[in-house]
């Protein structure tokens, strides 16, 4: 019987995870949004003088980490391992900047789920007491993952308006075994749900009832209510997808939504024309790096649930046809 | 056992009347004009070229040369993007659209060398136009071919 898992996909932290620091790298774009002055660092050219995307990517995911671990006032060589993880082919954002901080890494891929997938693989490592400092990145870009997964940014044609905006940025955390700071009390797995949605221009309605489980599933082994919460917010269903999961979410007889918000709906307004929201690795990490936590940090809110949604697809799989694999995992987050 | 609907197709109804729909009347209205605006640029073109005492064949090639380098231009520019977002297909149809779908890869995978990125990636989205646009008109020729014995 394990002593640390509740009901049938949650974990309880025995000694809950310090978030010692936290970092938040944006572009341009994001910078304008609702959102912009919480970041800790707007570029105001999103290649940052680099001479490709890919290379822009991987620098913000290296600032943000570096800047991370200056805040948390350790040296490099205390933090003990590294887990990140971005949307490029064979997580090469990561990869290179674990090659340039020379930290013990772990590179992870949950699409963008990722950010939550690294606090929860951070906090068992320092619950189980593998490690005193870990620290967690993800990052995306408009650009890499524009000519990754859909088509040049020169090309002339038309979004359609269930399609998402890959927010730009970085956001990075040091967490620890002692110190300070908010803490990282439960996490739920996500299962993957698919409902055969196809539509890679419409992630949101094909993630959003694997949110919604994950979410009622987290009340179930738990014991917690929506009353509970002072924020419930989603990673980046954007505006459709986050419209469905809380119309899932009350069918099933929870009522979230005084509380209920969504990363990719809240980091830019309707008029900066990114159609149904923002999407990305980053969209969650930013918005709980940058807004999140400093509000808990304030008292605004003292217990929060980030539930990082991934659509597990890739361009091979959808010329193939199939449909898209969804997931969502969610982390406690708590002030007291 | 199924999660929250009996069916995918029980989902797939009910996330269907969350989707907003794409204004259809306003792209067509769109499409209508600046594809007309484009093709009326070309006859104005044609026309000058006529006027310098080329005969119509000739014309023809110089006008669609001039449109396929003003589309590229304009691509280069980071301009017809943004024509292509307000004009959805009165933009992609016409000839210098053509010419935005082969400039803008190659100007996304320079950084990929210029054999496997520019060349290897050039006709990206081209290709399968040119694929089945060349096999169309040798299939169209033949049966015209065969009609005419």
């Amino acid at each position: 019987m394990s002593i640390k898992k509740l009901g049938e996909q949650t974990l309880k932290y025995k000694k809950p995870p310090i978030i010692n620091s936290y970092y938040s790298i944006v572009g341009p774009k994001e910078g304008k949004g609702p959102l912009g002055k919480y970041f800790d660092m707007v570029l105001d050219d999103d290649l940052i003088g680099q001479k490709s995307w890919e290379k822009a990517e991987r620098k913000m995911m290296f600032d943000a980490s570096i800047n991370a671990i200056k805040k948390s006032k350790f040296k490099v060589t205390d933090i003990d391992f590294f887990i990140a993880g971005d949307l490029l082919n064979q997580i090469i954002s990561s990869s290179f900047a674990a090659k340039d901080l020379q930290i013990p890494f772990l590179g992870i891929y949950g699409a963008c789920s990722t950010f939550c997938q690294g606090l929860i693989f951070g906090s068992v490592l320092i619950d189980g007491g593998f490690a005193n400092n870990v620290l967690v990145a993800t990052s995306s870009h408009f650009c890499t993952a524009e000519r990754q997964y859909r088509y040049p940014l020169e090309l002339g044609n038309q979004r359609p308006p269930t399609s998402q905006w890959t927010v730009t940025g970085s956001g990075a955390v040091v967490l620890s075994n002692s110190g300070k700071g908010l803490k990282v009390t439960y996490s739920t797995l996500g299962k993957i749900l698919d409902f055969g949605l196809k539509d890679p221009n419409d992630m949101g309605s094909a993630m959003a009832p694997a949110a919604a489980h994950t979410i009622i599933q987290h009340f179930k082994d738990t014991g917690f209510t929506p009353k509970d919460y002072d924020l419930i917010v989603t990673g980046d269903l954007g505006v459709i997808g986050k419209d469905i999961a809380s119309e899932i979410i009350s069918n099933q007889e929870y009522d979230i939504s005084n509380v209920f918000s969504d990363c990719g709906t809240m980091i830019f307004t309707p008029s900066q024309d990114t159609h149904s929201g923002g999407s990305g690795c980053a969209c969650s990490a930013v918005v709980s790096c940058g807004y999140i936590f400093r509000e808990m940090e304030k008292g605004i809110f003292t217990r929060v649930l980030i539930v990082a949604t991934g659509a597990m697809l890739s361009k091979a799989s959808y010329l193939q046809g199939e449909s898209i694999p969804c997931i969502a995992n969610a982390v406690t987050i708590e002030s007291k | 056992m199924p999660i929250f609907f009996k069916t995918n197709k029980e989902y797939q109804q009910f996330a269907d009347k969350k989707k907003p729909k794409p204004p259809f009347i306003k792209n067509v209205i769109n499409a209508f004009i600046v594809g007309g605006i484009i093709c009326s640029i070309g006859q104005g073109i044609l026309n000058f070229y006529t006027s310098l005492g080329l005969d119509q064949k000739e014309a023809n090639s110089f006008t669609v040369a001039t449109m396929i380098f003003i589309g590229a231009f304009l691509t280069g520019l980071g301009v017809y993007d943004k024509i292509g977002k307000f004009a959805g297909a009165g933009s992609i149809v016409p000839i210098t659209g053509f010419a935005n779908s082969i400039v803008s890869p190659a100007m996304e995978f320079k950084k990929e060398g210029y054999i496997f990125g520019v060349a290897g990636n050039m006709f990206v989205i081209a290709g399968p136009v040119l694929v089945y646009g060349i096999s169309a008109s040798v299939v169209i020729g033949l049966i015209y071919y065969i009609l005419n014995l």
